[in-house]
């Protein structure tokens, strides 16, 4: 126990020294607020998001994380009555100014969803979509091969590229999911939730995946699992619910820290598993 | 506490009456099921006499360019062609539309617009089809006479009665689209966004292509309500056979032969009055054949997304 905490002692200040020289803020939350109708369903979230690093939301049911997590691609658009204030910027320009446009966000911003949802097109054509309405002139073969490379599908699929992507395996399915993300050539990846449909086997790939993509792209996650999120992530964010159901942000910090020495008491009981 | 008896209290007799009502509703089904069974039936004896007599032939019915009873000259090319015709102008006019206002009502449309188109597709679904015959004469015709000049458009023409059998079968296109549409799983629609799809590509690019085969089952079964379509051709398209290509002239479609005998006083077991028995089952056969396919389409597209 001793030498845990020790250790983990030594990686905070680890960690929180490669933070300030390595890793930039990609993109910065500022004092978001989520509506849907007249129901606040997030208050006051501010929060930072490191290039190259896998930041994870936790907390339990109805607090807002995934909310939190579609604010940042505008994701939160398509459902009717959702409005945000505050800033969500990336690379330093504000998200939801007037000037930008939420296509070309998402250009930049993928997002892997929680339940596997290929087309039901080929393989092939599931990587291609994305990058063909982008308008990508290079090389498609080209293309398929390196995405479903980097998402560690191509083995299994190679020969059988022209088959529908719907005979394919749960697991199988969200690697497509995440090489299709990956052929748009994202800087950013939002997951939800993306293991919780899976069994563990698949979810462990998933996990070595998304250890192996924080080399190239900057990762959110949201997952359920607090084993996941120590596992894969490299600062986690707390989310609570208040009494009035209202998610907000309880706790952030470098996840070793975050698990090992929460400093607030609400954290220390979620995570030892006294609720949620 | 004492167990509760678990036998029937009066032996056998308890269920029984249960037994009565099943068998009361089975005989009721069957019934329905030996109707149809009974039109199929009398269509075919019926048609096995016409093709009996000896002006008749199998080769001569179904090649032959000229229906004149008349004349004993039995060739169904001209009713088939007038039927083929008014259908497939239906369908060019109902299909890209009912397309449009399935895709509107479906993607963009807000629950109150949706709430309010629907009940008026729907009303328009009810309208008795001799109405749009009406239509189709003193509407649609004077119209199509007016843009493409009279001398061009007769007053019976297949046109005027095509467009207005689109008109029928738009509400039918347009809700049944919706439903294949909407029963695309939503998973999809935000796998498109997220890509970086604008809503119309993703429309356009995921979810049509996605509800493909439910929205073939439903062109085929609007194709079957067009080529069964009576009263509209009976007024409008023409009381006489006629070969031609040309969607401005009259021309007269099986259903609407079937009408002309079957209400004028020709005599019974002559062979003008067999015919439409051979027509009917003709009719009948392309019809079936279009539901079954149409179904079976359907269902494996709703397998698809359970």
């Amino acid at each position: 126990m001793k030498v845990m905490q020790a250790a983990a002692e030594e990686s905070f200040e680890f960690l929180g020294k490669s933070e300030a020289v390595e890793n930039q803020e990609i993109i910065t939350l500022e004092d978001v607020n989520i509506h849907y109708g007249s129901f606040h369903a997030v208050k006051n979230a501010s929060l930072p998001i490191y290039e190259k690093q896998v930041t994870a939301f936790i907390g339990p049911s109805g607090c807002g994380k995934s909310t939190v997590l579609r604010s940042i691609n505008r994701m939160n658009d398509m459902i009717r009555g959702a409005t945000i204030d505050g800033k969500v910027l990336f690379h330093g320009h504000d998200l939801y100014a007037k000037d930008v446009d939420p296509v070309l966000i998402r250009r930049s911003i993928g997002m892997v969803f929680q339940k596997p949802n290929p087309f039901p097109k080929s393989i092939y054509e599931n990587i291609t979509w994305g990058a063909k309405i982008n308008g990508f002139k290079g090389d498609y073969n080209e293309l398929v091969e390196t995405s479903l490379q980097k998402a560690a599908l191509w083995d299994e699929v190679k020969d059988k590229l022209k088959e529908n992507a719907l005979r394919l395996s749960g697991g199988q399915q969200q690697r497509l999911c995440i090489a299709r993300t990956l052929a748009v050539q994202p800087e950013v990846i939002l997951m939800d939730e993306p293991a919780s449909a899976l069994d563990p086997i698949a979810t462990g790939r998933i996990e070595e995946l998304i250890l192996e993509l924080k080399k190239y792209y900057t990762i959110v996650i949201v997952t359920h699992n607090m084993g996941q999120a120590s596992r894969v992530s490299d600062n986690t964010a707390f989310f609570m619910v208040d009494e009035g159901r209202t998610g907000y942000l309880e706790e952030y910090a470098p996840t070793e820290q975050l698990f090992l020495n929460p400093t607030h008491k609400k954290t220390e009981e979620y995570i030892s598993g006294k609720f949620g | 506490m004492t167990q509760r008896s678990i036998t029937h209290p009066f032996g056998k007799k308890r269920r029984l009456h249960e037994r009565v009502i099943e068998t009361i509703l089975f005989l009721f089904a069957l019934f329905s099921i030996m109707i149809t069974v009974g039109i199929a039936v009398i269509l075919i004896r019926e048609s096995f006499l016409f093709f009996s007599t000896p002006e008749v032939t199998l080769v001569g019915f179904f090649t032959g360019k000229t229906w004149q009873p008349m004349i004993d000259m039995f060739g169904f090319l001209p009713l088939l062609n007038a039927t083929i015709t008014t259908s497939v102008i239906a369908m060019l006019f109902a299909i890209p539309l009912g397309l449009f206002v399935a895709i509107y009502l479906a993607e963009y449309a807000t629950d109150k617009v949706r709430g309010r188109l629907k009940p008026i597709l729907e009303v328009l679904a009810g309208i008795p089809t001799i109405v749009y015959g009406y239509f189709a004469l003193t509407f649609m015709t004077p119209l199509l006479r007016s843009i493409f000049g009279q001398e061009t458009v007769e007053i019976y023409n297949t046109a005027s009665a095509g467009l207005v059998i689109g008109i029928l079968v738009l509400p039918m296109i347009a809700t049944m689209a919706e439903d294949a549409i909407s029963a695309v799983p939503k998973e999809l629609r935000l796998a498109g966004l997220a890509l970086g799809g604008t809503p119309i590509e993703t429309t356009f690019r995921v979810v049509i292509p996605a509800a493909l085969s439910g929205l073939s089952a439903t062109f085929l079964l609007a194709l079957s309500r067009a080529i069964g379509e009576t009263m509209i051709v009976a007024l409008a398209a023409g009381a006489g056979p006629n070969m031609t290509f040309n969607p401005f002239e009259a021309a007269e479609t099986i259903t609407g032969y079937i009408v002309r005998i079957s209400g004028g006083d020709v005599s019974y077991n002559s062979v003008d009055y067999n015919s439409i028995f051979a027509l009917g089952l003709v009719l009948f056969i392309i019809t079936f054949t279009l539901n079954l396919i149409s179904r079976k389409v359907s269902s494996l597209f709703y397998q698809e997304y359970e």
